[in-house]
């Protein structure tokens, strides 16, 4: 609750701050509007703004599914088939250091111009943070349970199921974490790239024709999604994995 | 409680183990006679618990830190293995880390989990079945650990100061619950407690200088557990008690 909290003090100090430098310098409304501007378009604007935000939400929950179950197949298959990781990791490693700003023009010419190039980028994007974090918890069995398990003539399949994968839970649930704050990113830089829909779309053309308060408004809406989804994937997180913190 | 196989005696020949470039042991022999407890003295850190993961088969052939030659260690299927901390893992309830053998080997039957659960009430655990874990204070977590432990039915039992982390009066609850239940097993026992050794074990070894080597202090012949406070064994005490201050100061971790 204190977070929620402080928090909201931030956010106020923020809007406080940002009138008063509007006031203060005279800034006219091309330039940076008023949040009370910004309040209103978001108000005039918002069935617009609800159905682009639609758009982005259904590419960033797609990504993030699909980032999440393809990082989770590597990590795993890497863990549990040792000489594909010898093959597989340096080309992760290459595939992350390719930017993906660089390569998403390419990404909507092989997957088009509509929501799939979108779910692709922040796929990739997603991609890596959570088969590192799971892969490295994966390979850091507390050597004392392998022992354990080795004393009691463990099957592999079955040690991995019942103490490798449940002991890698809360490397994943950090990898996921970090996963869902940029998911959104992704989407959003699939939409700049090329877009008719999306709320990376409607700030790069609010832009344009300097309709900055819309711009904002767009803004704020990614903001306030990206943390709404990032409040529920830790609360569940929490929830389910208990001994993530006792460990 | 009954393994289902007889214990056998386990001889170690010349054994000589290394840990990283340090000669821990060289040309060690070591006896343990079957259905008795064999108990290890020593400073901390003088390479036991190395010895242990040696008898107990768990150094791999591919370890570069470790170094071994010479005969004797057992197959890991043949022992098992009680550290020092309870290796309970905190995804499964208490029963279920009990019969964590079970779960490994895919063996699990009503009749194993109505003996864990008779364990259960033999170690003062009734009710606590479906705590996980964070739940339970230390003495009832090595508890459940010395029930998974047990629930092995291994003729061999290797304990690496099982008891040491738990209070007085646990720690001596658990000694004669272990003491009762692993009479027929060959068991070797480690710790730096030397009131342990003499409630528990039948030969007592002290463990000194580096690379080490182990001298047999004490052989009783009177049935555990032992009362402590008889003037044969405070007597005794005070031997151990010598011999171990010797050992120390020859002792490379500790000084």
């Amino acid at each position: 609750m204190g977070s929620v909290i402080r928090g909201l003090i931030v956010l106020a100090g923020f809007i406080i701050l940002w009138q008063l430098v509007v006031t203060l310098f005279n800034l006219p409304d091309y330039i940076l509007p008023t949040p009370f501007d910004v309040l209103h378009t978001w108000y005039t604007h918002f069935s617009l703004i609800l159905a682009e935000t639609k758009i982005s939400v259904i590419e960033t929950l797609l990504g993030l599914l699909l980032g999440v179950i393809f990082g989770c197949i590597t990590a795993l298959s890497m863990a549990f088939f040792r000489p594909f990781s010898y093959w597989l990791f340096p080309v992760l490693l290459i595939s992350q250091a390719i930017p993906t700003f660089a390569i998403a023009p390419l990404l909507v010419i092989w997957f088009g111009f509509g929501m799939a190039s979108k779910i692709v980028t922040a796929m990739i994007m997603i991609f890596f943070p959570v088969t590192s974090a799971f892969y490295d918890g994966l390979r850091r069995t507390e050597p004392g349970w392998h022992e354990l398990a080795t004393t009691m003539n463990a099957t592999k399949w079955r040690f991995f199921w019942y103490i490798r994968i449940p002991a890698a839970l809360p490397n994943l649930a950090s990898g996921l974490r970090v996963a869902t704050a940029i998911a959104p990113i992704g989407a959003v830089v699939g939409e700049w790239v090329g877009a008719s829909k999306g709320l990376g779309f409607l700030m790069l053309n609010a832009n344009a024709r300097m309709q900055i308060d819309l711009m904002f408004a767009g803004l704020f809406t990614l903001v306030i999604f990206s943390l709404f989804l990032y409040f529920i994937i830790d609360k569940y997180l929490k929830r389910a994995i208990p001994w993530q913190a006792v460990t | 409680m009954q393994p289902n196989q007889t214990a056998p005696i386990i001889h170690l020949e010349q054994v000589s183990l290394a840990y990283d470039g340090i000669d821990l042991f060289t040309n060690l022999n070591l006896n343990l006679p079957a259905n008795q407890w064999t108990c290890i003295l020593g400073p901390s850190g003088g390479g036991k618990s190395t010895l242990l993961k040696f008898i107990a088969g768990l150094i791999p052939n591919d370890s570069k830190q470790i170094t071994c030659t010479g005969k004797g260690s057992l197959r890991p299927e043949q022992v098992s293995y009680m550290a020092q901390t309870d290796l309970l893992l905190p995804w499964f309830s208490a029963l279920d880390n009990a019969l964590l053998g079970a779960h490994l080997r895919g063996t699990l039957s009503t009749s194993l989990e109505t003996k864990a659960k008779k364990l259960f009430a033999q170690v003062g655990l009734n009710g606590a079945e479906k705590k996980y874990p964070h739940q339970l204070s230390g003495g009832m977590r090595q508890r459940v650990a010395l029930v998974r432990t047990l629930l092995e039915e291994k003729p061999v039992v290797l304990m690496d100061e099982p008891f040491s982390a738990v209070d007085a009066i646990t720690r001596f609850q658990l000694q004669t619950l272990a003491a009762d239940l692993l009479r027929e097993c060959t068991v070797l026992l480690i710790t730096h407690d030397p009131l342990e050794a003499l409630r528990l074990a039948d030969d007592i070894y002290i463990l000194s200088g580096v690379p080490a080597k182990l001298d047999l202090t004490l052989q009783l012949k009177t049935a555990t557990p032992r009362d402590i406070t008889t003037s044969e064994l405070i007597a005794h005490q005070a031997t151990l008690y010598h011999a171990l201050t010797r050992a120390k100061e020859t002792s490379l971790w500790d000084q």
